[in-house]
């Protein structure tokens, strides 16, 4: 059975090489929700002195516990960069490794967040406390549902890899959670120098 | 994109972390002499933006695509968006503030000191 002829010329040479669409959507979404957190930052600026009597930074924040939750984070980043190389080379059971550390790492920067959350609120500083408590929990806390937000998303898209494999499809996904994590490992370098360093000098 | 690349990033970026942390613990330490008030901002914001130079470029690869730069447009322009609502919210609320000093009795006293107006 013969094809009928197509309206394109055999001899279409393919398109050179280049990044997917959706990576330039995705870099679209990130930056919006730059000015998400832009807004949230602004927030903190303009309330963090609004304590209402109650206790302000310098009394809240401990130094060495957010440097190991910056450290943590941070880790996670650099080993979420190494699990998308090893895929790009076809190494199956590093780039597994890699990924289960990074859902580790994440994990245990989440639970830190959320002790110290729970901490908060126990000694009756939640965000009901004052106009700075309310912007530290609504700035720190969307930080951690992103955070959150890529942990479901990176056990989907390990049963992806693993069922699968390392189809184009997946690895174009998996440079997609790179590059979120990434970004959240930025927001989280001004959280850390403007919310919790000047916070605990102030 | 490379393993080296990934690997200085994260070097760089640890590094950077401890030196901002070692600096806020000898401000405490000191009791506020060394770094002093006045420098330990500026030194701490300059490392934020070491921090975020580092890791655009070794980390999220940025400058790496060639012409035109759409992604870096897009970039630039969150910036600009960035800017103008975090400065712009400072300066309006911190004027908002001034005029609004929880001292009725010294607010005129007070402003027309700061603004040089003599009667």
């Amino acid at each position: 059975m013969t094809q009928p002829a197509t309206r394109q010329p055999a001899t279409r040479t393919p398109a050179p090489e280049r990044e997917p669409i959706s990576m330039f959507g995705f870099w679209v979404y990130l930056m919006t929700d730059c000015v998400i957190f832009a807004c949230l930052f602004a927030t903190y600026a303009v309330l963090h002195r609004n304590t209402a009597g109650g206790p302000g930074a310098a009394e809240l924040f401990s130094l060495p516990f957010v440097l190991a939750e910056t450290l943590i984070l941070l880790t996670s980043s650099y080993t979420a960069g190494l699990g998308l190389l090893s895929a790009r080379r076809g190494e199956r059971r590093a780039m597994f490794a890699w990924l289960a550390l990074t859902g580790l790492l994440g994990l245990a920067f989440l639970g830190l967040e959320i002790s110290e959350f729970r901490n908060l609120v126990i000694e009756g500083n939640s965000w009901q406390r004052s106009g700075f408590l309310s912007a530290f929990f609504t700035l720190v806390g969307t930080h951690g549902l992103h955070i959150a937000t890529g942990l479901v998303w990176l056990g989907v898209l390990a049963d992806k890899l693993y069922f699968r494999g390392l189809m184009p499809g997946n690895l174009r996904r998996l440079a997609l959670f790179t590059l979120f994590w990434h970004f959240l490992d930025v927001i989280w370098i001004f959280i850390f120098t403007f919310v919790y360093l000047l916070g605990v000098t102030s | 994109m490379t393993r080296g690349r990934y690997m200085l990033g994260f070097v760089v970026s640890v590094g950077l972390t401890l030196l901002a942390g070692w600096l806020v613990s000898q401000h405490l330490a000191t009791h506020h002499a060394w770094p002093p008030d006045s420098l330990l901002p500026v030194w701490l914001v300059g490392i934020a933006l070491g921090q975020l130079l580092a890791q655009l470029i070794l980390f999220l690869h940025v400058g790496e695509e060639s012409k035109p730069r759409w992604k870096l447009m897009v970039m630039l322009f969150a910036a600009l968006v960035v800017l103008v609502v975090v400065v712009g919210s400072i300066w309006i609320m911190n004027n908002l503030n001034y005029h609004m000093m929880d001292d009725p009795a010294g607010l005129n006293a007070a402003i027309m000191h700061d603004e040089g107006i003599h009667r």
